[in-house]
C-alpha cells in the first residue's frame, strides 16, 4: 500500500518536487554533524551578530583563486553610537572540504571529525552569520531542525494510538460510556488550543534536561489534538460496527479490545494516514509559535521556533535579516508537507477534488 | 415552533460542556506548582487583608474539590479575584476581551466576503489556469507561519512608516473627533487583521471549492442541468444552498483557530487582546488571570460553535430531521 502511495506521489509534479525537498531537508538534518562548519554550542563572543562571511573565489590581482574569506572586525563607532562591522583584509582564510574541525560523534555513536567545508583555526566561516551570542546560524539552523522537523511526527505517534483508542471504544460500546466519552473530548475541544498549549507548556518545572523538556513538549502537543481525531473516528466506527465481519468475529468469541483493534480500527487506515500528513505541518507551526513565546524548547538547545525569537526586536529585523531564515524554513517545509498531504488523500480518497 | 424547541435543546446542551471545561482547566492550573499567591505577597502594594481575603476566597487551605466549588460559585457571582498587581480580573477582562472580538469578527467577516465567492470562483473554472493560481496562493497562505508573517508584515510597517507599529489606539487617542478616532483604530487594525486575515481566507476557499466541487457531482445537480437550466442558474440556483452548508458548520471552528491564532499575532503588534492577556498572565503565573481568561476564551469558543449550529438548524432542515 504504502509503495503504490508513493508511486502515485512521484507522479505528481508538485508533491515530487516536495517530497524532493523534504528528503535533501531531512539528509541534511541527519549529516548535520558533517555538513555543519561547528558545534551547536560553538560560540565566539568576539563575533555577535556578524552579517554572512564573504566568499571570494577572485583574488586582488583579478585572478581565479581557491574560494576564500575574510574575518569580520567588530568595531565600535564612538560618533554614531553604533557597531559597525569590517572586513579583515589582512588575513586570507581559505575554505577546506572534507577538512578537520571541531570533533562530533556521527549519527550519536561514531567520534569524528570531518566536515564537509570548514576554514582555518583563526577564520570564521559564517554563511548565514552569526547571533547575539557569537554562534553560526547556519550550523544552528541544521541542529535545530532536527528538533523542529522530528517533534511534530513524534507528537502524532502519541496522539495517534491514543485518538483510535478512545474513539474506537467510545464508537463501539456507545450508550452512557459514548456520551460521557464524547463530552469529555467535546469539553478538551472547547479550551482554545493556543491556550491550552501555552498554559501547559508554563506549568511544566524548570531545571530539567533538553531531553526531558523536548519530551514533555511532544506529550503536551499530542494533548491538544487527540479530541478532534478520536471525534472523527468515532463516527467512523459507529459506521463499521454492525457490519457483517464485526458480528462474525464476535460469534467466534473474540473479545471487545480484540475486535476493536483488530477488526474495527483497520478500517480506518486510509483516513489515518490521510488525517497525519494533513497535521503534521500544524504541529511543527505549534512547535515554533511555542518556542517564539520562550515557552518550547529553550536555549542553548536550538530549534526553528526560537531562534526565530531574536527577531522579535526590531533592530533585529531590520539590520540583521539573516536572523529571519529559519522562518522560511518553517515555511518551505510545511508547504511541502501540505503538498505532499492533498495528493494523498486524492490518492486515498479518489472522490476528494481538492486539489 | 419547532425550530425554537431545537434551539433551546442546543443551548441546555452546553452548560454541562461548560461545567467540564471548567473542572478541566481547574485541575490542570491547580496541578502546577506554583503558588497561586506567590506574587500577590511578593508586591508590597497588596495589603495583608487582600491576601487574607484571597485565601479564604480561593479556600486554599482545604481539599481541592472545595476549592473548585468556591472557585464555581464566585464566578457565577462575576467575581473573577485580583490580579498580580491587584487590579480586578474582571475589569482587565472587560478591557482586552472587546478587542479580542473587534479583530475576529472583522476577520471572518472579511475571509467571508473574499474567500466563498473565490471558491466558487475556483470550483466553477476548475483545473484551469486560474484554479491552479488560486490553489498555488492558498498553499501559501497556509504554510506561512502567523507570527513570521506578522514580523514580516512589522519589518514593511517600520521601513515604510505607513502603519503605526503596535497598539491599537495613538498616545493622543481621547484627543479626537469621531472620525479621527474610527481612522486611527482602522490604522492600527489594518495590519493584524491582514495577517489572520490570509491565514482564514486559505482554509475558506478551499473548504467552499471543496464543497461546491462534491456537490457539482451529485445528481440533482446533473438533473438541473438536464432539465436545460443555465450554468448560472445551476450553481446559483441548486448547487450553492448545499455547498454552503458545511460552510457553517466551519464557521465555529474557524472562530477557534482564529482565537488561538490571534495569541501569537496580537503578542507580535502588542496588540491589547485576550491573547496577549493570557500570554502575559502565564509568564507572571498570575493563576487568577490565567484561570479567567482561559474559561473566558472556552465560553467564547462554545458561544461561537452555538451561534453556527443554531445558524445551521435554520438553514438544514436535514439537520432538524435527524436529531
Amino acid at each position: 500500500m504504502f509503495k503504490e502511495i508513493f508511486k502515485q506521489l512521484m507522479k505528481d509534479k508538485f508533491s515530487k518536487i516536495a517530497l524532493i525537498i523534504l528528503g535533501i531537508i531531512y539528509f541534511s538534518l541527519l549529516f548535520a554533524d558533517f555538513i555543519a562548519p561547528y558545534n551547536k554550542d560553538f560560540s565566539d563572543r568576539t563575533m555577535a551578530y556578524v552579517p554572512p562571511s564573504k566568499i571570494f573565489t577572485i583574488d586582488d590581482n583579478g585572478k581565479f583563486s581557491k574560494p576564500y574569506t575574510y574575518n569580520y572586525i567588530r568595531e565600535f563607532d564612538g560618533e554614531n553610537l553604533k557597531i559597525t562591522y569590517r572586513l579583515d583584509r589582512s588575513q586570507k582564510h581559505y575554505l577546506k572540504f572534507f577538512a578537520k574541525g571541531q570533533s562530533y560523534k556521527f549519527l550519536g555513536i561514531i567520534p569524528c571529525n570531518l566536515h564537509l567545508v570548514t576554514t582555518d583555526e583563526d577564520g570564521r566561516l559564517y554563511f548565514l552569520g552569526t547571533d547575539i551570542n557569537g554562534r553560526d546560524v547556519f550550523s544552528r539552523l541544521l541542529f535545530g531542525g532536527r528538533i523542529s522537523m522530528t517533534i511534530g511526527f513524534l507528537a502524532l505517534f502519541v496522539l495517534f494510538p491514543i485518538g483510535l483508542l478512545y474513539g474506537g471504544i467510545s464508537g463501539y460500546f456507545g450508550g452512557k460510556v459514548d456520551t460521557f466519552m464524547m463530552r469529555f473530548a467535546e469539553a478538551v475541544m472547547s479550551i482554545p488550543s493556543f491556550y491550552l498549549l501555552i498554559i501547559l507548556a508554563s506549568i511544566l518545572p524548570s531545571g530539567m534536561t533538553s531531553i526531558q523538556r523536548f519530551i514533555l513538549i511532544v506529550v503536551i502537543l499530542a494533548l491538544i489534538g487527540w479530541a478532534g481525531f478520536a471525534r472523527v473516528v468515532r463516527g467512523m466506527v459507529l459506521s463499521v460496527k454492525n457490519q457483517e465481519f464485526v458480528q462474525a468475529a464476535k460469534g467466534i468469541g473474540a473479545s471487545d479490545l480484540r475486535v476493536i483493534v483488530k477488526h474495527i480500527l483497520p478500517q480506518t487506515t486510509s483516513f489515518v494516514i490521510v488525517a497525519m500528513t494533513l497535521s503534521v505541518p500544524s504541529y511543527i507551526l505549534s512547535e515554533s509559535g511555542l518556542s517564539f513565546l520562550g515557552l518550547g524548547i529553550q536555549q542553548p538547545d536550538a530549534s526553528w521556533g526560537n531562534m526565530l525569537k531574536e527577531a522579535q526586536e526590531f533592530t533585529n529585523i531590520v539590520s540583521r535579516p539573516w536572523l529571519l531564515t529559519p522562518g522560511f524554513l518553517i515555511f518551505v517545509a510545511v508547504l511541502c508537507f501540505n503538498l505532499i498531504g492533498d495528493t494523498i488523500r486524492d490518492i486515498l480518497d479518489p472522490k476528494s477534488k481538492v486539489r | 415552533m419547532e425550530i425554537l424547541k431545537y434551539i433551546l435543546k442546543r443551548i441546555l446542551q452546553t452548560i454541562p460542556l461548560l461545567i467540564i471545561v471548567s473542572l478541566i482547566s481547574f485541575f490542570i492550573i491547580r496541578l502546577s506548582p506554583v503558588d497561586p499567591l506567590a506574587e500577590l505577597r511578593l508586591n508590597p502594594s497588596v495589603s495583608k487583608e487582600t491576601l487574607q481575603k484571597e485565601t479564604e476566597r480561593l479556600g486554599l487551605d482545604k481539599p481541592i474539590i472545595v476549592q473548585y466549588g468556591k472557585w464555581a460559585s464566585s464566578f457565577i457571582k462575576g467575581d473573577l479575584g485580583i490580579t498580580s498587581n491587584g487590579e480586578r480580573v474582571s475589569t482587565k477582562l472587560k478591557e482586552r476581551i472587546p478587542n479580542t472580538l473587534l479583530l475576529t469578527v472583522i476577520v471572518i467577516f472579511l475571509s467571508w466576503a473574499v474567500g466563498i465567492p473565490l471558491g466558487i470562483l475556483a470550483a466553477v473554472k476548475w483545473k484551469t489556469p486560474l484554479d491552479r493560481f488560486l490553489t498555488v496562493l492558498t498553499s501559501i497562505g497556509m504554510a506561512i507561519p502567523s507570527f513570521f508573517f506578522a514580523v514580516l508584515l512589522l519589518l514593511f510597517a517600520v521601513k515604510t512608516g505607513w502603519f503605526p507599529v503596535g497598539g491599537l489606539t495613538s498616545s493622543n487617542f481621547s484627543n479626537m473627533t469621531f472620525f479621527q478616532k474610527l481612522g486611527d483604530l482602522a490604522s492600527h487594525l489594518v495590519l493584524p487583521v491582514t495577517v489572520l486575515f490570509t491565514i482564514s481566507l486559505a482554509g475558506l476557499q478551499r473548504q467552499m471549492r471543496a464543497n461546491l466541487l462534491d456537490v457539482m457531482d451529485s445528481d440533482y445537480v446533473k438533473f438541473a442541468r438536464a432539465k436545460g437550466l443555465s450554468e448560472f442558474q445551476v450553481i446559483f440556483k441548486h448547487a450553492l444552498r448545499n455547498a454552503v452548508n458545511p460552510m457553517i458548520t466551519l464557521l465555529g471552528f474557524e472562530f477557534a483557530g482564529l482565537l488561538s491564532g490571534a495569541a501569537l499575532t496580537e503578542y507580535v503588534f502588542q496588540y491589547p487582546g485576550l491573547g496577549r492577556l493570557i500570554l502575559e498572565a502565564v509568564l507572571k503565573s498570575d493563576i487568577n488571570l490565567v484561570m479567567a481568561s482561559l474559561m473566558m476564551g472556552a465560553i467564547m469558543l462554545i458561544l461561537g460553535n452555538l451561534f453556527a449550529d443554531i445558524l445551521l438548524i435554520i438553514t438544514d432542515p436535514r439537520v432538524r430531521g435527524t436529531k
